[in-house]
């Protein structure tokens, strides 16, 4: 029981995490059809850049002052990763053929993977604890249920961004634009809606999360590599097409649901095996579901 | 007149809580065309849709009498196979050619499955062996015979997407009428087309009828219907309204309301209602 | 001059924004503190170069987008290329024939024609599911695998040869086509994408974690190389070897140029199988499917045993590859069979431009042959390769040769340009 316990928490951290890359993905493809396979190396970007300004602040500020600057400066340089990368690689592509931007997107992720381990090493790079302890949430037998403050930590910021998120998405005027160019993007044009611009700020808002995720990502493990954006980012795609590609609260729950069937793998089953659970069962689903969980159902127009 | 071709029983689809085609019942006579019209909505295209087998109904039957008194049902056949098996081919609304593929292609993969069947499981063929060379020449003739007959023997080698609409219009029924099909379902073939085309489309459809295959026919274009139609049936909201010759349908109280729209929800469809009086 | 005050400020800010990108990773670089702890290091000179160059570059840029007064359309050229295959593809077969005769060519290089022809094999196996029937597979390297871990273990445990484990290769993996491809005959575009990659990772991991059965990630030493008529390629030269056999000085260069014709012959075989499957039913059937699948369920055509066809097919030919693999490397292990790979030879397709085998050949020989030219900048490598694949793509979204020819014609065949083929949902 303590030890299913110890379980969810562990799997709920680390959905919030996934779910936060997979709003990304469902997004971008939401608005405009595409796989972005750079989505999770632009998360790996955003946990180096996290990396870089707390070990530069390191002993100048306090250690929360130092997690947010590292929170919003990630945030920051990553928006303009995901801004780039769309005018680079996928905008010159927009309206061509289905596969050039998947292919274009593949390079980017192979492009972005290379350039950090080229300029910052492929060693695995490591931070001290940021924030230790927690409180002990339950002792059965001797077996300590653990909650630590970084994962409440996790769950908070996962919370306060996506809330700041679904209020732009249905508050906003931008994100009355957004859902207006998903919908139908040649008709919101002809409506005067700057379809560029509002793809833009999708990549933006989207690659801001990623760099969130990064920063907790770093923050929950204490150790990245050039080469987490590659099993997170799969990991999250999965997610967001469990959930349904295209779905916001879908991308959230298969986040969960992934992050749950991993650490429930990892606990009761083999480690070595939680990443086949985690495909298979999305292959199962897709056999009964085939657009995912909460994704729309269309009927095929004949 | 011939006897029942295609008997459709108690037909229901729905789709959620929408109720599109409500216990609807008719039959098809062997020989005949037969039309089925109504206003936007009425669930025309949803009955071919079930007929065809892209929709599996919620309720009902749907057979078919290759020969008299044999009776196969459309409803419990997978979907390829009600061209296969049932022998019924259709068109589309928004015409669904092979448009990187040349006119000829298309025809060719129009029958697929008895050009496959000699093919020696694919075996034979790839080392040049067996009969389909016979049957790709047997195969490439009909496709001729097609061509000729719907005026596109020049085009044959151009892509699909390549062709005016209305050749475009003409080479789908020339696609489908490659399967060898007893039943045609067409819906709306005269949409877009100039009345030079229309006319063309009727002389078509008669020659088609004459080769002796039997025509079910979606259509608004009064003038198509009316000229040659040998019996229509009259949908309103899945229901059927009438069901007669095209002079019985003409005279029908039920068809003329449903067409000027006294339902509340209904938008008048005003073009198709004056033809209809205009053919009068 | 305003044009030129325009084009200046644009490249300012593209250097502005190139400051911030780069900024904290060229500019500084984390490093290992004396205690263990990171420290950070700077790299003003790096940076500043960086930013300066993207300067150039996007001022250059500007300049060439305003002075380009014709372009060359994209479908004449298109057609001219698609013209001169007529000429390029035989005179590719020459030379990839002749090439290991040519009196003291070096090993390497006849070692890269085997590795680029490898590829070209997986790119025209995988062109049938992409190509031809428009099914999207992210997880090729997955038939690979199980190819070269096919012939692994077979020999490893039961000391099968590798003429017999070929064709059994080919047969385990098209099973694994079909079995994989049953769960995914429903699903469409990204859904296919993410399934047939996750399958792919599937494979791979489990290989990783079966260490009683596999070797796991130490891999499987020791895979026979191919005999010729029994005969082996040994360095002793002692009996029952090619160099006694024929009183010749053993030579590694014998068996590279030995493996050399066996993997060009089974890349011929692929292409030879290809183009007479796509003048057939079944190959009209799959070019059908990807234009409209709507359509083709209308003319009876089976939709599932039409796709299941092009996902054996396809994994066969990829099974083949991965036995060949495996006994030329001797030596296989998981890593070889990563997504990467599977992004590769799906890029060399797509590069190619899908559904053309010319344009696959030389797509492969342009991707694995130019990047294998730069082995001094080794770990530059796949920087320059994602930076080419973004490129390639920018520029020619379609791929080198994007025409198709007709199947069948009355007449004269027609090229048909690429705006009218569609390239499938699936």
């Amino acid at each position: 029981m303590a030890y299913a316990l110890q379980q969810l928490v562990n799997g709920i951290t680390l959905g919030m995490i996934y779910g936060l890359i997979a709003v990304g993905y469902t997004m971008v493809y939401g608005i405009i059809g595409m796989i972005n396979f750079a989505h999770g190396d632009v998360f790996m970007v955003g946990a180096f850049v996290g990396i870089i300004v707390l070990t530069a602040l390191t002993g100048v500020t306090s250690v929360p002052m130092g997690i947010l600057a590292a929170l919003l400066l990630s945030a920051g340089v990553c928006a303009l990763y995901g801004f780039s990368i769309e005018r680079v690689a996928y905008r010159p592509l927009r309206g061509s053929f289905r596969l050039a931007p998947l292919i274009s997107a593949i390079g980017m992720s192979i492009l972005l993977e290379n350039y950090v381990q080229t300029s910052q090493g492929a060693l695995e790079r490591a931070i001290p604890v940021a924030v230790p302890g927690g409180f002990v949430l339950m002792n059965e037998n001797g077996f300590v249920v653990q909650l630590s403050w970084m994962q409440i930590a996790i769950v908070v910021v996962t919370l306060v961004t996506l809330g700041i998120f679904t209020y732009i998405v249905t508050k906003t005027p931008l994100g009355r634009s957004m859902r207006a160019v998903e919908q139908d993007a040649k008709m919101a044009a002809l409506l005067g809606i700057d379809t560029n611009r509002t793809i833009s700020y999708t990549f933006i808002i989207g690659s801001a999360l990623a760099a969130v995720a990064g920063v907790m990502f770093l923050l929950y493990y204490g150790v990245i590599d050039f080469y987490i954006g590659f099993n997170a980012g799969i990991k999250a795609f999965t997610a967001a097409v469990l959930g349904g590609i295209g779905s916001l609260p879908g991308a959230v729950l298969g986040g969960l649901l992934i992050g749950l069937i991993e650490a429930f793998w990892s606990g009761y089953a083999t480690v070595a095996y939680k990443d086949v659970a985690v495909y298979s069962i999305l292959a199962i689903v897709l056999m009964f579901m085939p657009t995912g969980l909460l994704g729309r159902n269309d009927i095929e127009k004949v | 007149m011939g006897d029942t071709l295609l008997t459709v029983t108690e037909l229901t689809m729905r789709f959620g809580g929408l109720t599109a085609v409500n216990a609807l019942s008719f039959n098809a006579k062997r020989g005949d065309i037969t039309a089925v019209i109504g206003p936007n909505g009425a669930g025309k295209t949803t009955v071919f849709n079930c007929i065809t087998g892209f929709y599996k109904p919620t309720s009902g039957s749907i057979a078919i009498a290759h020969t008299p008194g044999a009776s196969m049902l459309l409803n419990k056949l997978p979907g390829h196979a009600i061209a296969k098996k049932g022998r019924v081919a259709r068109t589309f609304q928004n015409i669904r050619l092979f448009g990187g593929m040349t006119v000829l292609e298309n025809l060719l993969v129009a029958q697929h499955n008895e050009l496959q069947a000699a093919t020696g499981f694919g075996v034979l063929a790839i080392l040049g062996l067996g009969k389909y060379r016979a049957a790709e020449k047997a195969a490439i003739e009909r496709a001729k015979y097609w061509l000729a007959a719907t005026n596109l023997i020049d085009r044959a080698d151009d892509p699909a997407a390549s062709l005016p609409y209305g050749a475009q219009r003409r080479l789908e029924i020339a696609r489908a009428m490659c399967t060898d099909p007893v039943l045609l379902c067409l819906d709306e073939p005269a949409a877009g087309l100039n009345p030079r085309e229309s006319q063309a489309l009727n002389d078509l459809l008669l020659k088609i009828r004459a080769d002796g295959c039997s025509l079910l026919l979606i259509e608004h274009d009064m003038g198509v219907v009316m000229k040659i139609s040998d019996h229509i049936i009259v949908l309103d909201h899945g229901k059927k309204i009438a069901d007669g010759t095209p002079l019985e349908i003409r005279n029908d109280i039920a068809v003329i309301s449903a067409y000027l729209g006294e339902g509340d929800d209904d938008d008048p469809d005003a073009p198709i209602a004056e033809t209809l009086a205009a053919a009068e | 001059m305003k044009h030129l005050a325009d084009n200046i400020k644009d490249s300012l800010i593209v250097g502005g924004v190139a400051f911030l990108l780069f900024g904290p990773f060229l500019g500084l670089q984390l490093t290992n503190g004396t205690s263990g702890n990171l420290g950070l290091a700077t790299r003003p000179m790096l940076l500043a170069i960086a930013v300066g160059l993207s300067i150039v570059a996007r001022f250059l840029l500007l300049l060439w987008q305003d002075h380009r007064t014709t372009r060359v359309p994209a479908v004449k050229l298109a057609a001219a290329v698609a013209k001169s295959g007529k000429y390029v593809a035989p005179a590719l077969l020459i030379v990839t024939i002749t090439l290991p005769l040519i009196p003291g060519i070096d090993n390497s290089y006849i070692d890269l024609g085997v590795l680029i022809m490898t590829y070209v094999m997986l790119g025209w196996g995988l062109n049938i599911v992409v190509g031809l029937a428009g099914l999207l597979d992210l997880g090729y390297v997955a038939f690979y695998a199980v190819g070269a871990y096919s012939f692994a273990l077979l020999s490893h445990y039961f000391n099968f040869t590798f003429w017999e484990c070929l064709p059994l290769c080919g047969i385990l993996a098209a099973a694994w086509g079909i079995f994989l491809g049953f769960p995914v005959l429903r699903l469409r575009g990204d859904y296919l994408a993410i399934v047939t990659l996750a399958f792919g990772e599937i494979i791979r991991l489990v290989i990783t974690n079966w260490v009683s059965l596999t070797g796991g990630p130490n891999g499987i030493y020791d895979i026979p190389h191919p005999t010729l008529f029994g005969l082996t390629f040994d360095m002793s030269g002692g009996p029952g070897t090619v160099s006694n056999f024929f009183h010749v000085d053993p030579d590694p260069s014998q068996r590279t140029t030995f493996l050399y014709y066996i993997i060009l012959a089974l890349a011929l075989l692929t292409n030879w199988v290809t183009l007479r499957l796509r003048r057939q039913p079944l190959g009209r059937a799959w070019e059908a499917l990807r234009e409209d699948e709507i359509a083709c369920r209308s003319l009876g055509i089976n939709l599932r045993n039409t796709k299941l066809t092009a996902f054996a097919i396809g994994a066969m030919f990829g099974g083949f590859a991965g036995c060949f693999f495996a006994t030329r490397q001797a030596f296989i292990s998981p890593d070889s069979f990563t997504f990467i790979e599977s992004a590769t030879v799906l890029a060399i397709v797509v590069l190619g431009g899908a559904g053309s085998q010319l344009g696959v050949a030389l797509a492969a020989v342009v991707m694995i042959g130019v990047p294998a030219l730069l082995q001094d900048l080794q770990i530059y490598r796949m920087l320059i390769f994602g930076i080419a694949l973004v490129t390639i793509m920018v520029v020619r979204p379609r791929g080198f040769i994007s025409t198709r020819t007709p199947s069948v014609s009355l007449g004269k065949a027609k090229i048909i340009s690429s705006d009218m083929i569609s390239e499938g949902h699936g």
